[in-house]
């Protein structure tokens, strides 16, 4: 890197442990994270809020939670959407019967409820894997919204059959509905995305998420050793199932403001999916990357030729963006099939024997 | 009449608006317009915004809003909610006075643009009491959802004579918004005595076949009506004449009623019989369609091809007029040009008699009634050409009413 780590010598066991064992780099993360919380809510303007960083932040915890399962538990699932909408329904739910309850509360409740349909729909995990699994789980997908559609409780009843986010306030500061300001509801998702994000690098880092691996890399191996394949799968379904029932509550409440089941298609899925492998499976940065890559070069692709001064046919645009785009992670996925985090890795290895590669 | 001269006509016509021009008049004005040139909905957003642009092109051919020019901001959205709510800031920023959606957004928007005080037409789709300017005060629908199920039933009313006994099949595109009419088809069901059953469809139409044989066949439906939308209309219209069941007793709302949902389920003479409603008038005779025309015409260009998708097209321009229309009042009420979202909300509730030369239903939009009276025509395709079969009508007004100004059902805050 840019800066030295000779001399840094690791003396105890904490420090042999630290998430980032150099100096330099737990200064720089200190200050990136202060940045992301008090710049774009100074700086950043509604449209850089609204249309840009609150879908970064909710996919990226989607991606977080789907990355756990897929990424290091090696439990391939396509029912994210499915798993996502839970939450949604559950965040309305709980916050139109208790209206006094705290949102953040809500929020943590949606993502337990969402954590056990996880598990029931993860416990054919344990007989079925791969592909297979993916269609046991596509399943999940299916049936949950049909359930939503169907049953007119979930959404209170309500003619239109959406269901909309309640104006709710944290610390006296409205974060929800139509009247809570953007940059209200960035630091609350952000908040959120932080502590997720600690949590899940901390888990991946413990036994849980050695044993996710082990399971990952050779389930027989990792039982014979002594990992238990029904706990830690079911476990990884949980907690997976958790981190997207969250994003899914955030969704609705943070950014669209109202929706429909037709928000937590198998598109959804998909589109959280190609986040985890593009931006690499089995890493938490990863899960970051691959969530700015879909969300943002979409948009920048849409502004570009504006920005430009170019003037093209809205049609035109359209088909040139979207074979940009796919034209973009198949090179990414050429270049590095292992996702952008390997990509920032390898960068990092380079630069730190720089300028002397030999 | 030359081709410049009926210009100025039309454009007369379609503003409304004085001769005069202030000589500081060139202010901007822009229309915001969320598109759906790809995506699932394509066949019917491209010619729908090329509608619109051709119209707004031609209100700026003439002398703009008295003077000031409009612009059409255009942002595909291909039929999602996501891209839709990214457009929609992005329009804000750039001053949108007035929106044109036409699709699901309208769900998600709907609180942002009252807090935002900003107009949107939204034609077709939508909250069933988007009608309500009470309950949605920046909302201006043209044919909300209670309004089509009141005159399809009421059309299936016309064509049976009785509605009393018989079994009418209402099949929805299986979504909340497909559903949203249900209420008022039970209403009316036990209000004419008839028997209603509800064959949701998935939007992809995948199981259309199945459901056509149930319908005609176990059911023995004496009425069908649908509420379906892109690619869904075709296949329910193709598996019904495959199954026989007689296209003259199917009405369609307005998402299913264009011309590519005819060609789409193979030609008009498998569709022969089928009705549609529509909000706007299909072919192209009319004052404003040859008007855009002759702006063509007058540019040394061929008219697009996209107006032959009449359906979809003249919707297009009929959006267009109505904000047009709206601005053209807000204008003449701040002849400077620098006008608001509150402005343009004014002056769509002072549209009166509105036809756009027998274009559209006469509009008469209130602060209350912000869908102008939800005027529909039928229209039906018969050897080969859609051909009118009723006037523009309503029915059954106090159910609508009552079901658009109805509590129950609201989302409990």
């Amino acid at each position: 890197m840019i800066y030295r780590e000779a001399g840094q010598f690791k003396t105890t066991y904490a420090s042999d442990q630290a998430i980032f064992p150099i100096v330099q780099d737990r200064v720089v993360v200190a200050l990136g994270v202060l940045a992301v919380f008090v710049l774009p809510t100074r700086f950043a303007n509604e449209y850089w809020l609204q249309a840009i960083l609150i879908p970064f932040l909710i996919y990226a915890l989607a991606a977080l939670g789907l990355n756990l399962l897929t990424g290091y538990a090696g439990q391939l699932s396509l029912g994210t959407g499915g798993f996502m909408a839970v939450g949604a329904y559950a965040a309305f739910k709980l916050s139109t019967a208790f209206p006094s309850l705290s949102i953040v509360i809500v929020f943590l409740l949606s993502g337990l409820i969402a954590a056990l349909v996880g598990v029931v729909f993860g416990i054919p995990s344990l007989r079925i894997k791969g592909f297979y699994l993916a269609v046991a789980t596509l399943a999940a997908q299916f049936f949950l919204i049909w359930l939503f559609n169907k049953v007119a409780w979930f959404v209170n009843y309500a003619p239109s059959g959406t269901i909309t986010a309640p104006s709710r306030t944290v610390l006296g500061v409205t974060v929800t509905g139509p009247t809570a300001s953007a940059a209200a509801r960035y630091v609350l998702a952000l908040v959120f995305v932080a502590v997720f994000a600690l949590i899940a690098k901390n888990l991946v880092r413990g036994r849980i998420g050695r044993s996710w691996m082990a399971i990952r890399d050779r389930d027989i191996a990792a039982e014979i050793i002594g990992v238990r394949p029904l706990r830690t799968k079911l476990l990884a379904f949980a907690i997976s199932s958790f981190y997207c029932g969250i994003a899914g509550a955030e969704l609705v409440f943070l950014y669209l403001g109202s929706a429909e089941t037709l928000a937590f298609d198998i598109g959804l899925s998909f589109l959280v999916l190609f986040m985890v492998i593009i931006g690499g499976l089995g890493s938490v940065l990863g899960s970051f990357l691959g969530a700015a890559f879909i969300v943002l070069v979409p948009i920048f692709l849409t502004n570009a030729p504006h920005v430009m001064g170019l003037s093209l046919p809205v049609a035109f645009q359209k088909q040139l963006e979207l074979m940009v785009f796919g034209g973009l992670i198949i090179f990414f996925l050429i270049v590095e099939p292992h996702g952008l985090a390997r990509l920032w890795q390898i960068t990092k290895e380079k630069l730190r024997l720089w300028p002397f590669p030999h | 009449m030359s081709a410049r001269a009926s210009i100025v006509a039309a454009v007369a016509l379609a503003a409304s608006l004085g001769a005069a021009t202030p000589a500081s008049a060139d202010h901007e004005i822009v229309i915001g317009v969320q598109c759906d040139r790809s995506g699932p909905d394509a066949t019917v957003g491209a010619p729908l915004c090329a509608g619109f642009r051709d119209y707004v092109a031609l209100v700026n051919a003439g002398n703009g809003v008295e003077g000031h020019r409009i612009r059409a901001a255009e942002i595909d959205t291909e039929s999602r909610v996501p891209p839709a709510l990214a457009a929609y800031e992005r329009l804000r920023g750039e001053a949108a006075v007035a929106l044109a959606l036409y699709g699901t957004q309208i769900y998600a928007l709907a609180p942002r643009l009252a807090e935002d005080r900003i107009v949107a037409t939204a034609a077709g789709w939508g909250p069933a009491d988007a009608a309500n300017g009470r309950r949605h005060p920046y909302v201006f629908s043209v044919a909300s959802a209670a309004s089509q199920a009141a005159a399809a039933v009421g059309f299936a009313k016309h064509r049976l004579g009785t509605l009393k006994g018989k079994k009418v099949a209402f099949v929805p595109d299986d979504s909340p918004a497909g559903r949203e009419p249900i209420a008022v088809l039970e209403d009316l069901a036990e209000r004419e005595r008839f028997q209603l059953k509800t064959f949701a469809a998935p939007s992809t139409g995948a199981t259309m076949a199945t459901l056509a044989v149930d319908l005609a066949r176990r059911y023995r439906a004496d009425f069908v009506i649908a509420h379906l939308a892109g690619r869904a209309p075709s296949l329910a219209i193709q598996e019904l004449a495959r199954v026989g069941y007689p296209l003259d007793k199917v009405i369609f709302f307005v998402g299913g009623s264009a011309e590519a949902d005819v060609d789409a389920a193979g030609g008009r003479a498998v569709a022969d019989g089928y009705h549609g409603l529509e909000f706007a008038g299909v072919g192209q005779e009319f004052p404003v369609l040859r008007a855009i025309q002759a702006m063509y015409h007058a540019q040394g260009r061929q008219p697009p091809t996209r107006m032959a998708s009449s359906v979809c097209y003249n919707r297009g321009v009929v959006m267009a007029a109505l904000q047009v229309q709206a601005i053209g009042n807000a204008v003449a009420a701040r002849p400077d040009g620098r006008i608001i979202g509150d402005d343009v909300k004014a002056g769509m509730e002072k549209i009166r008699g509105f036809t756009l030369g027998g274009l559209t239903p006469p509009l008469e939009i209130t602060p209350t009634d912000h869908e102008g009276g939800g005027r529909l025509q039928v229209w039906q395709v018969k050897g080969a050409r859609f051909v009118p079969v009723t006037d523009w009508f309503t029915a059954y007004p106090r159910v609508i009413a009552r079901h658009v100004t109805a509590e129950r059902g609201a989302p409990s805050r």
